[in-house]
């Protein structure tokens, strides 16, 4: 009688921990959530437009890569969201949960207005570029390294410290533009004749070409410098780390220097390379959409340039089915996140699998 | 006396056969059977890995048994989750706290009860302080947590246990952390819940606080309940025999130590943990090169806080470690120096952690990368050299047997043993001069143990000074030149290996670091010791 009560009340299934998955498998099931989210996205899109998901699926691509156009502005797009996802990564490898990357670029790209706004015309063109990158790599240090700091000598929680910074470089870009503004508008015009000049087929090339060589840079930094093992270590443990005589406090502010540095370097390209103006909008939540971009590719910068691309084409689609079909963008809000929530949940079965319980 | 007798009958638990196995082949539990009666307090002693624990997380609902079964009030109970032990009537107090640091007292002890939505904090408040008059408690329902010393963090935890109607209690270690007068109020408040009925089981390694509380003793060793008796009618020393069991032959060589140097000398090393609790008290030992220091004692009587302090780990509060170099013939003072500073200053200072996983080695990392952890520094050059730690690891898997797909394999993947075998093989490579182990063999099979002590002994040969953290006494015996038994975070005792024997090391572990067990400080032959 007990055998059988306990039978009744045991778990069914267990979730088992797998050996390493061959890399055609894992990719597999990769490909299988693609294909299932599609499948999921087609049924959702049939019931609530009545249109035909294919159509939709078409458009979305041309929304991308239809024209010569789309195809310059979605690689800006993933050049700027890989440029950020690159400056938070060495802090979120090291488990700092650094959500400020938002504010970080913000105060880079807010420096690099002021140099222009105030020093345009002033110097050498050269020497005004000097002071552009200058400054802003110094303002996003100065905003990444205050919550290291305080993390590092206090124990203060770096999550809710990087966040509010958030929320101060919004108002000093506020602040700043009604202090430059005059006219009353409350938009700063473009200051186009200081910004980068155009290099190569687009305006955009200099941009990519750029964030290019930091993603290599950042690749090898990573894996093959002492500083990128460093990291490693702290991230996956702490104590590790203390054991081995690592300054642990030393290599937070240091990643942080650099994390920031980065934002500082996103700033820069977003306002001197691209817009030539600020506003609150400049950093346009990639602060945040670096965080799933990183973590997507496990921390390495070259699979980011896939999980940036993923992103970019699905934000550039999505903008483009609303449009052509006239759905609320409420719906193709939930085509997008049906796609990363199957991208990202199947990363549980290349982890685990599940077997029924061996002794029901 | 009369209803204590006839609550007696009345079995509140009983095991039956339970057997639980780790990694489908460590046996933790070898079908126990035990039964506690209602109204008694039970003692359930073993020494370190003799399966308590996983004995009473079966009964909490942490472990699932493999075989056997409980019954609790005569019926069958399946206990698959703390929530179907709390249904049982069952509650464990932890020896880790599980509190809420900025709530309330009365706050943490209603927290998780189930009930209606509205939290009812007067109502609540009204029976915290009713279960604290009926088995007298001192406790302020609206004190917070962080305000709170250990001895009150424990009395929240056995009320927040009792006021989710627990007639069934098991501590774990609750002594470990108190001082002598919380221990009496302690027991005062056990024997009177013991009075009300409730059946009581206590996790103690100090033998006098087992005579003094407990009706009857359960003895475990390696995961065999090997008997129970009734405290009136044993002793300490029946109990010791008990728990240590009868000597067995190891075979384990041990030659006779080369000239020994002085190498490191502890002195009156006092470590508090960050609860200000003391976990070393003036601990002093020396440790000489070419010999193997033992350190016996039960698990928590300060063996990782003492390597980790010597380690540069964690910052004494008072004390010297004192290391005279080899090469320069000068002494340094490692006290508060960062394990980095150590490095620096040329201490050739290698430490096998009791933790793995978690600090020797870094699980993620394959094993080229976790060699590297130790000489990726090396160089002037910003990038890591990989190829020497490459090598080193290849060395190792060939000499050591490491069985592994190859050098990119992340160690979290190998099996035990072999997780061993890289960290002591990495540590071996740095030719240190002082080599701390903590419990290098704990979860090895006999082979990969039996090169483990072939590894130290090479180490003695070569004139390092090995200090070999163990629990297995039988090993201690027969590995060890001379060993230091810890008890409470004091020095109980240090013995001479060869002359030593089982039982007076297990008498001195449970002396509680009493200092009235007449044993001599230090038994060691050899002259010059600085004692």
């Amino acid at each position: 009688m007990t055998e059988q009560k306990k039978k009744a009340r045991e778990p069914l299934f267990h979730i088992v921990k797998r050996a390493e998955l061959p890399l055609f498998q894992a990719w597999g099931i990769r490909v299988l959530a693609v294909l299932a989210a599609l499948i999921l996205n087609a049924l959702i899109l049939m019931i609530l437009t009545g249109q035909n998901p294919l159509a939709i699926y078409g458009s979305m691509f041309s929304g991308a890569f239809g024209t010569a156009r789309r195809i310059w502005n979605l690689f800006q797009a993933l050049a700027m969201l890989l440029m950020v996802s690159l400056a938070v990564t060495p802090a979120f490898k090291m488990r700092f949960w650094n959500i400020g990357a938002e504010g970080q670029v913000l105060v880079g790209g807010l420096a690099t207005a002021a140099v222009m706004f105030y020093f345009g015309g002033k110097m050498p063109t050269w020497l005004l570029f000097v002071t552009m990158t200058a400054a802003s790599v110094l303002a996003g240090i100065v905003w990444a390294v205050i919550p290291a700091v305080f993390r590092a000598k206090w124990k203060i929680n770096e999550t809710l410290f990087t966040l509010m910074m958030n929320y101060i470089a919004i108002q000093l870009v506020s602040f700043f533009i009604n202090t430059w503004v005059t006219s009353g508008s409350g938009t700063l015009s473009p200051m186009s004749e200081y910004g980068f000049p155009k290099v190569g087929p687009s305006a955009y090339f200099l941009n990519i070409m750029i964030v290019l060589v930091f993603t290599v840079v950042m690749y090898i930094y990573l894996r093959f410098t002492k500083h990128g093992y460093e990291i490693a270590v702290v991230g996956e443990s702490e104590k590790t780390a203390m054991y081995i005589g690592v300054n642990v406090k030393k290599v937070v502010v240091r990643t942080m220097v650099l994390s920031g540095a980065l934002c500082g370097v996103a700033g820069l390209l977003l306002v001197g390379g691209t817009s030539h103006t600020i506003s609150t909008s400049t950093a346009g939540g990639r602060g945040f959409t670096a965080i799933i971009v990183s973590w997507l590719a496990k921390f390495d910068p070259l699979y980011m340039i896939l999980t940036a691309f993923l992103v970019v084409f699905l934000q550039a689609g999505s903008a483009q089915i609303v449009t052509d079909f006239r759905i609320d963008s409420a719906i193709s809000d939930i085509v997008t996140a049906v796609i990363l929530f199957f991208i990202i949940g199947c990363e549980f079965f290349i982890n685990y699998r599940i077997t029924r319980s061996e002794r029901g | 006396m009369e209803t204590k007798t006839a609550d007696k009958k009345i079995p509140a638990l009983e095991l039956k056969g339970l057997t639980k196995r780790f990694a489908g082949k460590v046996l933790a539990n070898d079908h126990v059977d035990l039964t506690l009666y209602r109204g008694e307090i039970l003692s359930v002693l073993g020494e370190n890995g003799s399966g308590k624990t996983t004995l009473m997380n079966m009964i909490a609902g942490i472990y699932f048994p493999d075989e056997g079964h409980i019954l609790v009030n005569g019926e069958p109970a399946v206990i698959a989750s703390p929530r179907d032990a709390h249904r049982y009537k069952i509650g464990m107090i932890h020896q880790h706290f599980k509190l809420v640091e900025v709530f309330s007292a009365a706050e943490n002890i209603v927290l998780g009860d189930e009930g209606g939505f509205r939290l009812n904090k007067a109502a609540a408040r009204k029976k915290v302080t009713g279960i604290a008059e009926k088995y007298g408690f001192s406790i302020d329902p609206d004190k917070y947590i962080y305000e709170m010393s250990v001895s009150e963090k424990q009395t929240v935890e056995i009320v927040k246990v009792l006021y989710r109607g627990a007639d069934i209690l098991i501590l774990d270690e609750p002594t470990a952390v108190l001082t002598p007068q919380e221990i009496e109020k302690l027991f005062a408040v056990l024997r009177r819940m013991k009075e009300d009925g409730k059946a009581i089981i206590i996790i103690t390694h100090k033998l006098h606080e087992v005579m003094a509380i407990s009706d009857r003793v359960a003895v475990l060793r390696k995961g065999v309940h090997v008997g129970t008796l009734n405290t009136a009618e044993t002793n300490e020393k029946e109990l010791t025999d008990y728990m240590v069991g009868r000597k067995i032959d190891l075979n384990i060589e041990r030659p006779a130590p080369q000239d020994p140097v002085k190498r490191l000398e502890v002195r009156d090393l006092t470590v508090a943990d960050p609860d200000g609790v003391k976990v070393l008290s003036n601990v002093g030992f020396t440790a000489y090169g070419g010999e193997i220091l033992g350190i016996a004692g039960i698990a928590g009587s300060g063996q990782r806080e003492l390597l980790e302090t010597i380690a540069g780990l964690i910052r004494p509060a008072a004390g010297d470690v004192l290391y005279d170099d080899p090469k320069t013939g000068k002494t340094v003072d490692l006290r508060a120096k960062t394990p980095g500073q150590i490095r620096e200053l040329g201490v050739r200072l290698s430490f096998v952690p009791e933790d793995r996983l978690g600090m020797g080695l870094v699980g993620n990392m394959d094993i080229t990368d976790n060699m590297m952890l130790r000489s990726y520094r090396k160089g002037r050059s910003l990038f890591v050299n990989r190829s020497d730690p490459k090598k080193l690891a290849n060395a190792i898997i060939e000499s050591l047997q490491v069985s592994t797909p190859g050098t990119s394999t992340p160690v979290r993947r190998l099996s035990g043993g072999n997780v061993q075998k890289v960290l002591v093989g990495r540590e071996i490579a740095l030719a240190p001069t002082v080599l701390m182990a903590a419990y290098p063999v704990r979860g090895l099979d006999i082979n990969s143990s039996y090169m483990i002590y072939d590894l130290l002994n090479g180490q003695k040969k070569n004139g390092v000074a090995v200090i070999f953290v163990g629990e297995d006494l039988d090993v201690l015996v027969e590995l060890c030149d001379r060993i230091l038994v810890l008890s409470s975070g004091r020095v109980a005792g240090i013995l001479d290996g060869r002359g030593a024997d089982k039982e007076t090391i297990g008498r001195l572990m449970t002396s509680g670091g009493r200092s009235d067990n007449g044993t001599p400080e230090d038994t060691r032959e050899k002259g010059g010791t600085a004692q």
